[in-house]
């Protein structure tokens, strides 16, 4: 039993917080303000190779593994969450689908441009009608001759403003339920895809997130990723994944909230002394801090069974669970330590409380979370 | 090309803390990185491999710990890493390191060889003409910009006051300022490769024919530093005031030869 990194894991940890320092750190603020994200950034992103981490050398991706890729999250996340969910849906959900379960054929033509980053990808599963229940969707897709025509409307399509490749999932057969799903593979330009303008949400509001509207989109079968029938197994695999990926960046905005904390407490005076010298500021942090390094704990639990291809999922849904509960308590302690200054904009901790709250939501929600890990137990 | 990249690494911090005994820096415990003059040497070799083609090796002396800064070297592009370490190298001054890093570059071979100004923590900007001293090829310093012209390096030099510049004849070196450019991150994949790379490592008993052993380490160090200390800040002086010009002149030299400057 180890709990230390390994020195390739080290220097890649130092690499994602550098970076974050330096390149994200001084704009997430404005990019935040601004509800868009930095196209300039994200080429500074895929330069240095953070799109491709867990993905082999032979398609063009790092050669890293799903630790590394949760430290990356952990850093990016720790000054902008945005970022964050920006190389995770790209990462866990779109690429990892392909990787998965897409031809040799497929995985030259469509995950090489996406792991070297060149391109970037998103995930279309959630629908007007459909979260939770995403065996619910309504999209479909008909075979007409070697193509496929797709109409529907997806909705919270993250990356989808400036996605080149859209992993999309539609009904094939109606009467088969959840098994008459499929993916499909959408290029941007595709005549019939159109993708709104960003959704206007409560945080990650510098991601791009959109609605997105197949109409009559036709795509070639070779399009399809895996059988016709495989899109729910497809995407709940993904989510499974994703999850390790959401738990990190719970941990970041943990984190990073924390660390801003923990700052402030030790400038700022009031009654004379600085307020870290009141026990009621030394209890609160190290209960914050616990709570951070449990979840930090949970999520590298999740991401070696990942690496050693063991049986992942339920571990996931628990670091999920818990990393976004840690994330939402202590960035709303943290604000609380900031007192009127951590409610001001002025101060990044407002930020992260905000951008917490997604956690809870996203890629499966606490109680999805919680239903996955009493069936993976047996209660039923 | 074959470029070797000099780097040194230092403690990231300006309050150094040095054994008493032994004048020398404590490194333990402190956080280490790449000088950062040597990792805009790094910059501007990558960058002229990109532009003729070659290779980049990075070298650096000291203990086994610098392995980091070698494989932080290779994951940003860097093609192979030497590190020379032993015992007998420690405690070595400005001109004993120069000479086993000397004795290192004749043994790995080189055209062109790269070092950073000067280093954060003892900033002599000493090591890089010493090593050049060593190895009998030109030195340019102060290299704010260059570029390759087939045999020759064509050098910028920045001396504050003005600009020279230089046709250099390969093999030469060059020691390059931390404005050179900022320098390219390590890249994820990078740092895969950079451990999957061995790192040579060169030891007294490699290197013991190219150099004079009794000139290297503590004991064959011409500087001794016989004391540390904290630098007290000047105080307010003497002034003088109401004299005539000769008077004045007259005050000054007195003062002077009273302090045994002339």
């Amino acid at each position: 039993m180890d709990f230390k990194l390994s020195k390739t894991h080290l220097l890649q940890q130092e690499l994602y917080r550098k970076f974050a320092e330096t390149e994200i750190k001084p704009i997430a603020r404005d990019m935040d303000e601004s509800e868009e994200y930095s196209m300039e950034l994200l080429e500074k992103i895929q330069k240095c190779g953070f799109l491709g981490i867990p993905f082999p050398k032979e398609y063009g991706g790092a050669g890293g593994d799903v630790l590394s890729y949760t430290l990356c999250m952990e850093e990016v996340s720790k000054v902008d969450a945005s970022t964050g969910i920006t190389i995770s849906v790209h990462t866990s959900l779109c690429s990892t689908s392909i990787f998965d379960y897409g031809s040799e054929e497929q995985k030259e033509k469509f995950l090489r441009p996406l792991i070297d980053g060149s391109k970037v990808g998103c995930f279309g599963l959630t629908e007007p009608g459909a979260g939770s229940d995403a065996g619910g969707a309504r999209t479909v897709a008909n075979l007409d001759g070697d193509e496929y025509v797709i109409t529907g409307t997806k909705v919270f399509t993250t990356n989808a403003g400036f996605a080149d490749t859209f992993l999309v999932f539609a009904i094939t057969d109606k009467s088969k339920g959840t098994k008459g799903m499929s993916a499909f593979i959408v290029e941007k330009g595709t005549p019939g895809l159109s993708v709104s303008a960003n959704i206007p949400r409560m945080g990650i509001r510098a991601a791009s997130n959109c609605e997105v509207i197949y109409d009559n989109v036709k795509v070639p079968a070779a399009n399809r990723i895996g059988k016709e029938g495989d899109g729910f197994k497809i995407a709940m695999k993904a989510l499974d994944g994703g999850r390790i990926g959401i738990g990190a960046q719970s941990v970041g905005i943990a984190q990073g909230a924390l660390n801003e904390a923990i700052k402030y407490v030790k400038e700022r005076k009031q009654f004379g002394r600085t307020i870290s010298a009141f026990q009621n500021t030394q209890f609160k942090i190290a209960e914050m801090q616990t709570k951070v390094d449990a979840a930090r704990l949970l999520v590298w639990r999740a991401a070696k069974a990942k690496d050693d291809k063991e049986n992942f999922g339920p571990y996931a849904a628990m670091c999920k669970l818990f990393a976004s509960e840690v994330a939402n308590e202590v960035t709303r302690g943290s604000v609380q330590l900031l007192g009127g200054y951590g409610f001001s904009r002025e101060y990044p901790v407002e930020r992260m409380m905000r951008d917490a709250k997604i956690t809870e939501i996203y890629e499966g929600t606490s109680e999805v979370m919680k239903m996955v890990i009493a069936g993976n137990m047996k209660i039923k | 090309m074959r470029i070797v990249v000099c780097i040194k690494q230092v403690p990231d911090t300006t309050e150094v803390k040095l054994d008493p005994k032994t004048n020398t820096l404590i490194r333990e415990g402190v956080p280490s990185i790449i000088n950062p003059d040597d990792k805009a040497g790094l910059e501007a070799a990558l960058r002229l491999r990109e532009q003729v083609g070659g290779t980049v090796t990075v070298l650096c002396m000291g203990p086994p710990q610098a392995d980091v800064a070698l494989r932080e070297a290779l994951a940003m592009g860097c093609d192979e890493a030497v590190l020379l370490s032993a015992r007998e190298f420690g405690g070595s001054d400005t001109w004993a390191t120069a000479s086993i890093i000397a004795a290192g570059l004749n043994k790995i071979g080189y055209d062109l060889v790269i070092t950073g100004r000067q280093a954060i923590d003892g900033d002599t900007a000493q090591v890089g003409p010493q090593i050049a001293e060593q190895l009998k090829v030109p030195q340019i310093s102060y290299a704010e910009e260059l570029y390759n012209e087939g045999e020759y390096m064509i050098i910028k030099q920045n001396f504050d006051d003005r600009y020279n510049t230089i046709k250099a004849k390969m093999p030469c070196l060059i020691t390059i300022l931390g404005e050179f450019a900022i320098p390219r991150y390590m890249t994820v994949g990078g740092i895969v490769d950079a451990y999957e790379k061995e790192i040579t490592v060169l030891g007294f008993e490699d290197l013991k024919d190219l150099l004079n052993p009794e000139f290297i380490g503590l004991k064959g160090s011409p500087t001794n530093v016989i004391k540390s200390f904290t630098k007290q800040a000047k105080g307010q002086g003497t002034k003088l005031a109401d004299l005539s010009a000769d008077e004045a002149v007259a005050a000054i030299i007195q003062k002077l030869d009273e302090i045994h400057i002339i």
